[in-house]
């Protein structure tokens, strides 16, 4: 019996279009611009000013926030201005705009392929380069990892778990990765125990990448502490608390993080990203994004530098524009819609899918028939009906003793739902409303 | 290029929709409904083509000229309200009857309530009951199962008792059990039995129950707390004194209880939302039906049964939650 949460889960068409294509790297077009909040926390603080000139890996803004974190110019070029954008919801937020001149990296970032894996830094020299040169949590979220790295005070991390799950459907480039630096994603995970002082790490990959599960367990086999887990293919597996309890058995506290647990869990890219930090002097300036869909002719997974418009990406993957109906950055799941193709790819962006128009529009909203469909697929164990329920009739206070903000947004609940319902809509609201009674209480 | 439609996520869907839904309760409910027929004749195709019409022709009209809204027939349930009052109805029901029915379940117990998911109360069962109440001798009149197949297309069979019914008057005549004679429980679980058209056959009634697990439209906890409970219950009964009360195997294969614990308690709209909420619901319905079958005036429970334990569902909600991931007591 393969492991998996126990608690509620769905399981859409995996569709993994891409599963077979290499990473190809892409070269980023004559503009960029490359926003200042790319990561879960305050946006960073630009250091550059317009006519400055920048190298790729050269620090372009820093994090003073406790949660924010550093950004580094992906390509050398000159800085043309520091000015609103608007982002993919449609919100201004600022940007610095790059004219790219050529190539020419920072002369202390390693660009060879060399396998380097003699970990020489201590831990908390680890934590401070993986925050020097911007690594953030690659599976979506973006949470800074050297904040994830410091393990709060009367708390003690005793197991790592890197997250090869990529659960979402269509997506990847988690996939690629595992297959193509398998040894750089094991250093980064040694990397890393060390960074938390951990003897204990676990990978964690679904049953639907048997290649990929092969292959980082005959590199993990050198190493005892290091074991590769494989799992039964149910959405959110991905979710951190779902990961830890099918792995460990250990349920996170309801508001709490899995520290609570003695867990802490990174996603593979950005292990592969703390790899090329502490190893290769790298900062956080490119990742895997897969680009995919029935849409696009030639769904890929491309190498891509941060700023690189999705645009550009379209384009190399053949997208048909005439028939497209939604751009998602993310997946199908719990990917964003983009209002339009020019917003540039960010730390968080793992791929874009494109759905046809046909595809694009949610079926016929219809009574709800009780069938408590999404009460059991809520992983978790939330009434989603109740809760979108009174969200929708503002009774934020029963929302709240409902638990609404246990909702990982996972859409488990809306995808099942026979009559359509758009339960995750009403409980977004209700959650962000829950969030400002709470604050204003605690004023 | 066209404007891109932006909507939050997820941005797919799964396949089940209320139209399956309703279609898979439909096919489901075919294997009892061909025993019914197959026991009864042509009589049970006539009332299920009268009460499958009626309904859906009243949620019609009800829409288009009292509510002037959308209509809603093509998502099948009111097929499915047809279906369900005609197999709890002996087939000799006359058809002006079965439409009366049709009209209380379609006009009083869905559309006033406000239509497809916000009714309290199982429609087929209650209409199952009004007409119980008001035409006592015509809904308790039992056709008995046709002894030859050239009778196939005679509609005045010859009627009798009904298991439960021959049980209930003779015990009151003061015999006790092993004076009484009931029906072997080879034919009670084939279904050559009189009954309603569509309750008779126990193994019809469970290949359906299978099938709605199977494409996971019910859960298992109602069918199996229900039986579970009405077995365990008449089973302390029968020890105390066999004499005067029926063993546990008569009392599931009987009557309406398999169609009852399978079709009617499962119904989605008029059951708990929680894995808890159903149990309590089924253990709820399986000591109802026994009590009013061995205490009860009437010789069957099961419809009232489920339809008290309705009107619990409102309460069982809101005190069976789920376990949440993580909670902190």
């Amino acid at each position: 019996m393969l492991k998996t949460f126990q608690k509620g889960g769905v399981h859409p068409h995996e569709n993994k279009l891409s599963a077979n294509k290499p990473i190809q790297p892409i070269d980023p077009p004559a503009k960029i611009f490359i926003p200042l909040s790319q990561s879960l926390g305050a946006p960073s603080k630009p250091v550059v000013k317009k006519g400055d000139e920048v190298k790729a890996g050269d620090i372009l803004a820093i994090g003073e926030a406790f949660i924010s974190s550093n950004i580094h110019s992906p390509v050398s070029g000159k800085i043309e201005k520091i000015d609103d954008y608007f982002d993919v919801s449609g919100y201004r937020k600022p940007a610095i705009f790059i004219e790219v001149t050529g190539r020419e990296w920072n002369e202390s970032v390693d660009l060879s392929d060399e396998l380097k894996e003699d970990i020489i830094l201590d831990g908390a020299s680890i934590i401070q380069k993986v925050k020097e040169l911007g690594i953030v949590g690659l599976g979506g979220a973006t949470f800074p990892t050297h904040v994830k790295l410091m393990v709060p005070q009367g708390k003690k991390a005793e197991l790592l778990i890197i997250n090869g799950v990529e659960c979402e459907p269509y997506l990847t480039s988690d996939h690629r990765l595992m297959l193509e630096k398998p040894r750089e994603i094991i250093t980064g995970t040694r990397i890393l125990m060390k960074a938390l002082g951990v003897t204990k790490a676990i990978i964690g990959i679904e049953n639907n990448k048997p290649d990929a599960i092969n292959l980082l367990s005959k590199h993990a086999s050198s190493y005892p502490g290091i074991e590769v887990c494989a799992l039964k293919v149910k959405y959110p597996q991905g979710g951190e608390k779902q990961l830890i309890q099918a792995l460990t058995g250990r349920e996170v506290p309801s508001g709490k993080l899995p520290i609570e647990v003695g867990c802490i869990v990174q996603n593979v890219g950005t292990t592969f990203a703390v790899y090329q930090a502490i190893q290769k002097n790298k900062p956080l300036v490119e990742r895997v994004v897969t680009v995919t869909g029935t849409n696009v002719l030639n769904p890929s997974n491309f190498l891509v530098k941060i700023g690189t418009p999705v645009s550009v990406l379209l384009g190399k993957a053949g997208w048909q524009p005439e028939k497209a109906g939604k751009v998602i950055a993310g997946g199908p799941m719990m990917g964003k819609a983009l209002l339009n193709v020019e917003v540039p790819i960010v730390k968080g962006t793992s791929g874009i899918l494109v759905l046809n128009r046909e595809e694009s529009f949610r079926p016929k909203v219809q009574p709800c028939i009780r069938c408590a469909k999404c009460v059991s697929a809520c992983p978790m164990g939330l009434e989603p009906y109740y809760l979108a329920r009174v969200s929708e009739l503002e009774k934020y206070d029963l929302a709240e003793n409902g638990a609404i903000l246990d909702c990982i947004e996972c859409g488990s609940c809306q995808y099942i739902c026979p009559s359509a319902r758009p339960l995750l809509d009403h409980i977004r609201l209700g959650k962000l409303k829950v969030n400002e009674i709470i604050r204003s209480r605690n004023q | 290029m066209n404007p891109l439609i932006v909507s939050g996520s997820p941005h797919i869907h799964g396949e089940m929709t209320i139209k399956s839904i309703m279609w898979g309760v439909v096919i489901a409910l075919l294997p009892a409904w061909l025993a019914g027929v197959w026991f009864f004749g042509i009589a049970a195709v006539i009332v299920t083509l009268v009460s499958i019409a009626s309904c859906v022709l009243f949620e019609f009209l009800i829409q288009k000229f009292v509510l002037k809204q959308e209509t809603t027939i093509n998502d099948g349930s009111a097929v499915v309200t047809g279906l369900l009052l005609a197999m709890n109805v002996p087939s000799s029901l006359p058809w002006w009857q079965v439409v009366i029915g049709s009209l209380v379940a379609i006009g009083i117990v869905k559309m006033a309530f406000g239509g497809l998911g916000k009714n309290l109360f199982n429609p087929a069962l209650v209409a199952r009951v009004f007409l119980l109440i008001s035409f006592p001798v015509a809904m308790t009149t039992w056709p008995l199962p046709i002894e030859s197949r050239a009778n196939v297309f005679n509609f005045d069979g010859v009627t009798g008792p009904t298991p439960l019914g021959s049980l209930k008057t003779q015990l009151a005549m003061g015999q006790t059990l092993a004076q009484i004679k009931l029906p072997s429980y080879t034919d009670l679980f084939w279904g050559n039995i009189g009954g309603s058209l569509g309750e008779v056959s126990a193994i019809a009634l469970i290949i359906g129950g299978i099938y709605l697990l199977y494409r996971k439209i019910i859960t298992w906890h109602i069918p199996v707390s229900y039986i579970l409970t009405a077995f365990i219950f008449s089973g302390i009964l029968w020890l105390v004194n066999p004499n005067r009360y029926a063993d546990p195997i008569f009392h599931i294969l009987a009557g309406g209880l398999l169609i009852g614990a399978i079709f009617m308690a499962t119904d989605l709209v008029t059951s708990p939302m929680t894995a808890w909420g159903k149990i309590i619901f089924g253990i709820g319905c399986g000591v109802l039906t026994i009590v009013i079958r061995v205490f009860g005036a009437y010789p069957e429970g099961v419809s009232f049964a489920i339809l008290i334990m309705n009107a619990f569902v409102p309460l069982i909600d809101r005190a069976f939650k789920p376990k949440r991931f993580g909670e902190v007591k």
